[in-house]
């Protein structure tokens, strides 16, 4: 019988799977072949996992320590999801700006009078600081500069550092 | 290579090379406009409207509003990718996101020429 593959993987990957040689395993045929045709309508990844299911998987957030690089990582998707949040207010506030000299008025006096309006200004500057940083040092990364494990720590703390500063530059800037 | 999935461009190089150009551009309009206000202090009513009425700016504005659409969907859809387990949930989530952007989009045009 011709095998198909229905893991949608190089063929050599998903006999591997079925022969459970994954991770370098010593073959070790199954008595019975695993059920196929659940393996399909799960997928793949669901049926590597189903097969060596003798290999504790931790997914337990509050039990890994993050390096400083996984923390800015989640950090900039964080801040850009704020930000694309704060587009509304940031776009409210140039129409109103623009549409006549009372509006613009209107938007100035907000912004140096009213608190909260205060703290979204800060809020999303300080969003928008981390992000331009943290997307500098992606842009590094792909010219392949800094990859090292060393200097991505190294980097890592020089976003926070840097995106800190400018946090502070940006309360300073708005009150 | 996989195809068979709905971000923006059924490919993930070429969504890795719009999200870094959208960056570029949002970067240099960031550094501008934090650059001007903060060079402005006692901005008016006539100078910030001047600003915006020069055609380049608003080329250059609605070149930014693009890249944010850009860049926010390739973003979110990442992230939705990444966190959100259940079809409907992500499609939900997805339609939202596209919708909102496109508002963004249309409300965006119409502040630069509008009014």
């Amino acid at each position: 019988m011709p095998m198909t593959n229905p893991y949608n993987l190089p063929s050599r990957d998903w006999r591997d799977i079925r022969l459970g040689t994954v991770d370098g395993l010593r073959p070790r045929p199954f008595l019975k072949p695993p059920p196929l045709r659940a393996c399909v309508r799960v997928g793949p990844r669901e049926c590597v996992r189903a097969v060596n299911s003798k290999r504790p998987v931790n997914l337990d957030l509050t039990t890994i320590k993050f390096p400083l690089p996984a923390l800015t990582s989640i950090a900039h998707r964080i801040t850009g999801v704020i930000l694309f949040v704060g587009l509304v207010f940031a776009l409210w506030a140039l129409d109103a700006s623009l549409s006549s000299p009372q509006g613009f008025e209107a938007v100035r006096e907000t912004l140096a009078t009213n608190f909260l309006a205060k703290i979204v200004a800060w809020g999303l500057l300080s969003a928008l600081g981390f992000h331009f940083v943290a997307g500098i040092k992606h842009l590094l990364m792909d010219m392949d500069i800094g990859v090292e494990l060393e200097s991505a720590n190294r980097k890592a703390q020089v976003t926070v550092v840097i995106s800190a500063v400018l946090v502070v530059l940006a309360g300073v800037w708005v009150w | 290579m996989v195809n068979n999935i709905t971000n923006f461009s059924r490919s993930g190089l070429s969504d890795w090379v719009l999200q870094r150009v959208s960056a570029v551009i949002l970067a240099v309009y960031s550094v501008f406009m934090v650059g001007y206000l903060l060079l402005h202090p006692n901005l008016d009513y006539t100078t910030w409207s001047g600003l915006f009425e020069n055609t380049a700016m608003r080329v250059f504005s609605l070149m930014a509003f693009i890249a944010i659409a850009a860049h926010a969907w390739i973003g979110l859809w990442t992230v939705a990718t990444d966190y959100m387990k259940p079809t409907a949930l992500r499609l939900g989530f997805q339609i939202f996101v596209i919708l909102a952007l496109f508002i963004f989009l249309v409300w965006g045009v119409q502040v630069l020429w509008g009014a």
